[in-house]
């Protein structure tokens, strides 16, 4: 996966990114963040960016974050979304206490998305435990973007 | 929706909170701070619930030192706040920061980047991190970032720190919505001239010169100590009550790298809030506080009626018109007024009346 994915410039152009979504409130809040003992984090800055040229706000929190540490982020930041990047083969085990972690400081209303090498044997288990989708190596920017549009919930209730 | 707990049997599994349905600002004031999360989101927001809120919680602040952060991308300003909460909590006290990210104006998206920076407070409900996109707002700060401010103050966090955008000789708005106004300045980027010029540097209570393990941190530290001694003891920029002496700007250098400094600017800090207190200034900053607060919701109202003429007919022509040179924007500013006080802003008319009257004469 190349950087030109990310689009022109960076301009968030709607032909590129479809057209903005004026209806909401805010821009979408994602919080980007890379579990456990895994150093790749291209993946993770790539989303990070392409997102931001879809007119997201990306809380980018990087690499060797622990499941209590994802969790607190996303509670304090109240974010929409949280991202998950892992390429180090370890998201049977991380995952479901990041799920727990989540549900223990009350984020229960986000969606959930993955991406990096999760083998496609175990996305069954892995969307089992709460994870939207998981978006694998090559996966088209937009479409991680458009899936993320279209599945954020909307949070407008007082 | 996402159900997160899909995967472990249905949600009633989860304890219920103890009252369900019990107002946000009610749990936030309880310390319950995921409310505070969602209250803080709403006060971003602008929308009825944050203002509420924002309404409800006023009569609860007004008891934590705000500090701001402020100074040039990259200048470790995040890493600094990170240091500065260490040695806080070491006193055990709370601290609250909302840090501030530049959002593109092309997407509207950003990339807020500096909780990265400030170390693993996880499980530590006396610290609560915020950041937030600029949302367009210039001066360094988002518009709403002094609700937050409150907000996190009526939350109970003494002191609530701010981190603006990185920012430089003009951004200097966080020093109207803070009590101490920290200033980050890092080697290599000048010499004496700088320090001559206006902007950050006169608003800073306090100059930090970070990355003071790099070399030519010395030197820096020696230049911005040489500009103070060319002040006047009193100047008038400095606003000291009368009869009682100005606070004397403080030449910090830090290392967050070896934390050499952090506990003398932590003290320093502590200190000026006592100056404020002792000299009767901080009567002084807070009304200065409020008023800014005020004329920023002016502008405010103003910006989103202004933003508001694009859209007619007779503006985009007069903007075509400007691009053609075929008016001045001087000239193409009638048009504007005029679209203005047809919605409803009686002073675009007296505006625009007088400036016919003075381009009738050229
Ligand atoms: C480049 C690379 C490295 C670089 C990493 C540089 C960096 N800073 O990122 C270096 C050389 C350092 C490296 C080291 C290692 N690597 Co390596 N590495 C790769 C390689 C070739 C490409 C990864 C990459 O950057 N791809 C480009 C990015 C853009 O793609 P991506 O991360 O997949 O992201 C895309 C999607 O997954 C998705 N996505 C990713 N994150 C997110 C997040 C969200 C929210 C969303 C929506 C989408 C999304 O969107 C992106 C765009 O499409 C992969 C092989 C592969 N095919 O993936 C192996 C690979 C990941 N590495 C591997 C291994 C084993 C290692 C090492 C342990 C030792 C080794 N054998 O080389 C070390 C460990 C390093 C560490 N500390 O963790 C294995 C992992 C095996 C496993 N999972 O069980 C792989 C799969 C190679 C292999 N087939 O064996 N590696
Ligand atoms: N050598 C040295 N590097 C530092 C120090 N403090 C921060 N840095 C580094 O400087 C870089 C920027 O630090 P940040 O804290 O993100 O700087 P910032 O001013 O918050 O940046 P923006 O928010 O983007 O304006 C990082 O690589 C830090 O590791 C320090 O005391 N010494
Ligand atoms: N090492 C080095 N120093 C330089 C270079 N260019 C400028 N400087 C020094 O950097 C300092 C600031 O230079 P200026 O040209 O005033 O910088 P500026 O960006 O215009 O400064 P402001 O207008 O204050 O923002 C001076 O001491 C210059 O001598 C360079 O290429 N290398
Ligand atoms: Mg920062
Ligand atoms: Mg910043």
């Amino acid at each position: 996966m190349e950087a030109s994915d990310v689009g022109p410039g960076g301009a968030g152009s709607s032909d590129v990114w479809g057209a903005r979504d004026d209806a909401r409130a805010r821009p979408i809040k994602v919080l980007v963040a890379k579990p456990g003992l895994d150093g790749h984090d291209r993946g993770a800055k790539v989303m990070a960016r392409a997102m931001r040229d879809a007119g997201f706000e990306v809380v980018y929190t990087g690499l060797f974050q622990t499941p209590e540490m994802i969790a607190s982020a996303a509670a304090q930041e109240d974010v929409d979304v949280v991202g998950l990047s892992i390429l180090s083969g370890a998201h049977l085990t991380l995952f479901p206490l990041i799920m727990d972690a989540l549900r223990e400081r009350g984020v229960d209303d986000v969606l959930v998305v993955a991406g990096g090498t999760i083998p496609a044997e175990d996305l069954a288990e892995v969307e089992a435990m709460g994870v939207a989708a998981v978006f694998g190596p090559g996966t088209p920017m937009r479409t991680a973007i458009q899936f993320i549009r279209e599945r954020t919930p909307r949070r407008d209730e007082p | 929706m996402t159900d997160v707990s899909a995967g472990d049997g249905p949600v009633t599994d989860v304890p219920p909170p103890a009252t369900p349905r019990q107002d946000l600002v009610d749990r936030l004031l309880a310390g319950d701070r995921r409310a505070l999360a969602r209250v803080l989101t709403r006060i971003e927001n602008g929308d009825r619930v944050g203002a509420a809120a924002s309404a409800r919680l006023y009569a609860h602040g007004g008891r934590a030192h705000v500090v701001g952060v402020t100074g040039p991308p990259g200048a470790g300003k995040s890493t600094l706040v990170g240091a500065l909460i260490g040695a806080y909590r070491e006193q055990g006290r709370s601290v609250g920061v909302v840090a501030v990210d530049p959002s593109s104006p092309m997407s509207g998206g950003a990339t807020l980047g500096d909780r990265i920076r400030m170390g693993a407070w996880h499980g530590d409900d006396q610290v609560f991190v915020r950041s937030m996109a600029s949302r367009g707002h210039g001066g360094g700060v988002a518009r709403a970032t002094t609700d937050l401010v409150d907000a996190l103050d009526a939350a109970g966090f003494n002191p609530v720190i701010v981190e603006t955008v990185g920012a430089g000789q003009g951004e200097i708005d966080v020093a109207a919505l803070t009590h101490t106004t920290l200033l980050v300045q890092v080697p290599g980027t000048g010499d004496a001239v700088q320090t001559l010029k206006a902007g950050g540097l006169e608003v800073g209570d306090i100059l930090v010169v970070g990355k003071g393990d790099l070399p030519g941190a010395a030197g820096l530290e020696a230049d911005l100590r040489g500009m103070l001694t060319l002040a006047e003891p009193d100047p008038p920029s400095r606003r000291a009550v009368p009869g009682q002496d100005a606070w004397p700007v403080r030449v910090i250098r830090v290392s967050a790298q070896t934390q050499e400094g952090v506990a003398e600017l932590a003290d320093a800090i502590d200190a000026h809030r006592a100056h404020l207190a002792r000299s009767g200034e901080i009567v002084t900053r807070l009304r200065a506080r409020a008023e800014a607060t005020l004329l920023a919701r002016l502008r405010a109202l103003l910006e989103a009626q202004v933003a508001g003429t694009t859209a007619d007919r007779r503006v985009a022509d007069a903007v075509a018109a400007v691009a053609a040179r075929t008016r001045t924007p001087d000239e193409a500013l009638a048009s504007v007024l005029t679209v203005l006080a047809e919605r409803g802003a009686p002073w675009a008319g007296a505006a625009a009346n007088n400036r016919s009257a003075s381009f009738g004469r050229r």
